[in-house]
């Protein structure tokens, strides 16, 4: 993971596709950075590294994420 | 412990008369100071209760715990779902399983309830809640809102989801209602099951035949490429009758009803039905407050738990008031009010939390904003007809709480 060295990224979000359950609390929250797939219901991270200002959505997603499934490193 | 709880009150408790929106006196004590404590319920049984936002947080997230009604210490909500889970669980067709049995069930439902897809149902949803409102304004008046508004557009919703053809729709609302009942026999349960179980497998045979957009159609195909049974097409399905019904009736009506009694807030969302943020908080915080799944989260536990210094042992059972933990001031800091701006509205756990989380909490969103937006966009000066609020027959003893009829003008 060494590539986000690269460029001054302040936010690191990863998912838990094996815990996701599908709630979609993180689609509510965050649209522009959490997605679901057509196939299973399973989150789709759209963004890796979000600017700073998609903060308080990225973390109110993992908050509320029923299954624990997103991190904000 | 089981001798000195006898002649306790059970639980659930009941609310004071007069006080039709506020928790029950002694959950709210309960939560204060005894947050983990025992209560006798309507079995003989003695499970745990568990007040707190984060202990009910913690305790659902729990894989410690279990939702499959025949594990030993499972305190079930009444005979009817104790007789439907049971069921469910010895054919594994319903979703009160564990672990992967659980997850692997459910990720055949999720790709059906994204945001995406639920989301094309929006303008049908609209629709449903725009002729709604054209008839009542049509008609005579006073009128009852729970008839007339609350009570169709989730079933309207529900059949257009499942694909239920209109000349069954009647069969399917008494049905549906009739599950919901406390005072449904265990004898009646079984009845009621088979012939909703029956009604599905005559629709699953036209399915095949005739497949439609509906989320019924995407279970029959699923049964078609082997991934599931017509066990769980007709559970599953009958799962999403009764979850998707009475509880979303009962919020339309409740949230009505307690607007009438907060006019500031009510009065802010009249003047904001075209604000979709604002709306949507207004629908989260009405979740919160009204919370009318309010007999708790059934668990039973399969490996010893501590929590707030009490030992949950294996074989016992728990009980999650999301009711209590939705007023925890811990969490929320305007927890007795209804408050549209209240930052951590979204915290609520009306829905429940971990990997039993509500599968349809999105659809029930976008029907709450629906019908939030278009009643009080089109009808602004809608008001309760009745003598008063608070004497109300409120459905305490049912398993989502609410009301059967008021009266409305305008």
């Amino acid at each position: 993971m060494e590539s986000t060295m690269e460029k001054e990224t302040v936010l690191k979000v990863t998912v838990d596709q094996h815990k996701c359950i599908g709630a979609g609390q993180c689609v509510i929250a965050a649209p522009a950075v959490f997605d679901q797939s057509d196939d299973d219901g399973i989150v789709i991270l759209l963004q890796e590294n979000p600017s700073e200002d998609a903060r308080a959505e990225v973390e109110l997603a993992a908050k509320l994420c029923p299954a624990a499934a997103i991190t904000v490193h | 412990m089981t001798d000195q709880l006898q002649g306790q009150e059970l639980f659930p408790f009941k609310r004071e008369a007069g006080h039709p929106f506020d928790l029950p006196s002694d959950l709210t004590r309960r939560r204060e100071e005894e947050p983990v404590s025992r209560v006798p319920i309507w079995d003989g049984s003695t499970p745990w209760l568990v007040t707190r936002h984060a202990d009910v947080k913690s305790v659902l997230s729990d894989p410690r715990v279990s939702m499959n009604y025949l594990t030993p210490g499972m305190p079930p909500e009444n005979p009817f779902i104790k007789v439907r889970r049971q069921k469910e669980a010895r054919e594994s067709s319903g979703l009160s399983m564990d672990g992967a049995l659980h997850a692997q069930l459910r990720r055949v439902l999720t790709p059906l309830f994204t945001v995406k897809r639920l989301s094309k149902l929006r303008p049908k949803i609209q629709q449903i809640a725009d002729e709604l409102i054209d008839n009542m304004l049509a008609g005579p008046k006073p009128v009852d809102f729970v008839e007339s508004f609350a009570r169709p557009l989730p079933m309207l919703v529900i059949c257009e989801l499942l694909g239920v053809r209109y000349e069954d729709r009647e069969m399917f609302k008494e049905s549906a209602e009739r599950m919901m009942m406390t005072s449904t026999t265990e004898a009646e349960s079984m009845e009621l099951i088979t012939k909703v179980h029956a009604y599905f497998g005559e629709l699953a045979e036209l399915r095949k035949r005739e497949p439609g957009d509906d989320v019924f159609s995407a279970l029959v195909e699923r049964m078609e490429a082997g991934d599931i049974t017509l066990d769980h097409v007709k559970s599953l399905a009958v799962v999403l009758v009764i979850a998707g019904h009475d509880t979303t009736v009962n919020m339309i009506a409740m949230s009505t009803l307690a607007l009438f009694d907060n006019p500031e807030q009510l009065a802010e969302l009249r003047a904001n039905t075209e604000d979709p943020v604002l709306v949507a908080n207004a629908v989260e915080e009405m979740l919160r407050y009204l919370t009318l799944t309010h007999i708790g989260r059934r668990r039973a536990i399969i490996e010893d738990i501590e929590i707030d210094g009490k030992v949950m042992r294996k074989g016992e059972g728990v009980i999650c008031a999301e009711n209590a933990a939705n007023r925890d001031p811990a969490v929320f800091p305007n927890p007795e009010q209804i408050d549209f701006h209240q930052e951590q509205t979204r915290e609520h756990l009306a829905f429940g939390y971990g990997v039993h989380q509500c599968i349809g909490q999105q659809l029930a969103r976008f029907e709450l904003q629906a019908a939030f937006s278009t009643l009080h966009r089109r009808i602004p000066t809608l008001q309760f007809a009745g003598s008063s609020l608070d004497s109300l027959p409120y459905k305490d003893e049912f398993i989502v709480y609410g009301v059967d009829s008021f009266p409305v003008t305008w």
